[in-house]
């Protein structure tokens, strides 16, 4: 196998002028097909921003806060200290536990201030104590935990967090796969449009291929006129429409944190070089859609 | 150069044409007539691997053309000049690319060959024409430059489909003068043909033989012209 010959790539784009002129400029396919792939690749980049944006949901919730668990401590303002110690006491003998903290009055304010507001007066409201337990590479037995517990600190509830996190990762793992089939089908979408135009293009040029082949041109000589033709243009449509799914994304409003999922739609860091991928791969469809057209078409000529 | 084994063919009816043997030997002359539809552009069409034999063998440059792939077949198109009796140009082309066309699609569209090139247009009297579109051509300007286009690759055989049906006596024996001139330079020519006088003109000038296809067959046309 020859390795590959980056000058061949660059004659393919700069092209055979005298091949490219033997077949006669077809207008409204070519705008057509520059348009579809600008619609694939606009559409493409939204299927990308929502497969790894709740890829990163999934991520992070099944993996960082699986580390976590929460315990709450209901108790009588007088008895909430003593209470606090012990659980925390506890906690240090639980196998698996790598650490444990209570949370400080200031980060449990700024936990309830999205739905209290600012000037919430934590001190005097007989709110739980929160402690944060994060849980080494084993985890710890939480059963056992909760047992322990209900003996030695009556008020204390474990929240191991499982309960509820599952099945937002599940929805989330299920998000991401439904993105990917949708770039699946975008791109097979994508290559049944080009094979289309490219055949109509060569059924309206029957004739012209007819008269080079008649004169001698190779099959790949005639093919290469209408391949590079529709890889062109679709690499140009498909960057176009890359641009312009990038630009509304980065025009999507963000609202911070609160926001969680919907404004997540979008790329992290080098995630933003992500969708650049797009257009060579949609020249690559569009090369190998009109490669097997015109070999199609050219296998039934004498 | 071009061979014919016992080659039979059909368009899926009878037979048309039935065990014909040639051998195109490099610096014959041959004509073809025949009557109408009796089947000159088909031989013609075989001996330069547009049509598959039903029977029998077709050799283009000692290769069978069953076992030739799609690229050697055109390979061997670049050695057979071929004048179409149905003229076909690309008609969004000017004349004188048209004729370069066998050129250009073999990569060969030199400076040399341009110089080539307007000879060539001013020998079949297109000069004036070159910048012309195709469908703006009259019937025999169509012919010589289809001639034109035939020849320009110099290849080793030239066949031609009625090249003097639309044109009038003069220019008949200018291409006739043409063809003979490519003869002399080794070319190996076979013209198709109805014109009987353009046969007695070529005989005063070279060896040439007369095959007819007369009930299916290839048949050697004596003196009795
Ligand atoms: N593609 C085809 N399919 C079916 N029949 C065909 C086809 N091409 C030609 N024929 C038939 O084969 C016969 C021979 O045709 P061909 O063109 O070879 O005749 P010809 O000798 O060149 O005639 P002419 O002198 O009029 O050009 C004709 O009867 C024609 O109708
Ligand atoms: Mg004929």
């Amino acid at each position: 196998m020859r390795r590959p010959d980056f000058t061949q790539v660059a004659e393919f784009i700069v092209g055979d002028t005298q091949a490219d002129r033997m077949v006669p400029p077809t207008g409204i396919t070519a705008r057509l097909t520059l348009l579809s792939a600008a619609a694939m690749a606009f559409l493409a980049v939204f299927a990308l921003a929502l497969s790894v944006a709740t890829g990163r949901m999934a991520d992070r919730w099944g993996d960082e806060l699986a580390r976590s668990s929460t315990l709450r401590i209901s108790a009588p303002t007088d008895q909430i200290d003593a209470q606090t110690q012990a659980a925390l006491r506890v906690l240090e003998q639980t196998p698996g536990v790598a650490s444990a903290r209570a949370l400080t009055d200031e980060e449990q304010r700024a936990l309830l201030e999205p739905w209290f507001g600012p000037d919430l007066p934590v001190e005097t409201l007989p709110i739980p104590q929160l402690i944060e337990v994060i849980e080494d590479g084993d985890g710890y037995d939480a059963q056992g935990l909760r047992l322990r517990l209900s003996a030695e600190v009556p008020g204390a509830v474990l929240d191991d967090h499982t309960r509820w996190r599952q099945p937002l990762v599940n929805a989330a793992n299920r998000l991401r796969l439904l993105g990917w089939v949708s770039i699946g089908l975008i791109f097979g979408t994508m290559a049944a449009i080009i094979t289309l135009a490219a055949n109509a293009a060569l059924a309206a040029n029957a004739q012209v291929i007819a008269v080079l082949r008649l004169v001698g041109a190779r099959d790949s000589y005639i093919a290469k006129a209408f391949v590079r033709r529709y890889t062109l243009r679709t690499l140009t449509g498909a960057a176009l429409g890359v641009v312009l799914g990038l630009v509304a994304i980065l025009l999507l409003p963000s609202a911070q944190t609160a926001g969680g999922f919907l404004t997540g739609l979008g790329f992290r860091g080098a995630g933003w070089l992500l969708p650049l991928v797009i257009p060579p791969l949609a020249a690559m469809v569009a090369f190998i859609a009109t490669h097997l057209a015109a070999a199609r078409t050219l296998k039934e000529l004498p | 150069m071009i061979e014919l084994e016992n080659v039979a063919m059909s368009y899926g009816g009878g037979e048309l044409l039935s065990d014909i043997s040639l051998q195109l030997a490099p610096g014959s002359f041959h004509f073809l007539t025949g009557p109408s539809g009796a089947g000159k552009t088909t031989f013609l069409k075989l001996c330069y691997g547009a049509l598959m034999p039903t029977a029998g063998h077709v050799r283009l440059f000692d290769h069978d053309v069953r076992n030739m792939a799609r690229d050697d077949i055109a390979l061997a198109r670049r050695r057979i000049g071929v004048v179409h009796q149905d003229v076909r140009f690309l008609d969004h082309l000017p004349v004188a690319d048209n004729v370069a066309l066998p050129l250009t699609v073999s990569g060969r569209d030199t400076l040399d060959e341009t110089v080539n090139l307007r000879e060539l247009l001013a020998w079949v009297g297109l000069k004036a024409r070159a910048d012309a579109l195709p469908p703006e051509l009259s019937g025999g300007e169509r012919q010589r430059a289809a001639l034109a286009r035939a020849v320009i690759m110099s290849p080793d055989v030239i066949l031609a489909d009625e090249p003097t049906g639309n044109i009038d006596w003069e220019m008949s024996q200018r291409l006739l003068q043409l063809l003979v001139e490519l003869n002399r330079m080794g070319k190996t020519i076979m013209i198709a043909t109805h014109d009987l006088n353009l046969i007695r003109a070529a005989k005063g000038q070279v060896q040439a033989r007369v095959l007819r296809i007369a009930s299916r067959r290839l048949q050697l046309a004596g003196a009795d012209l």
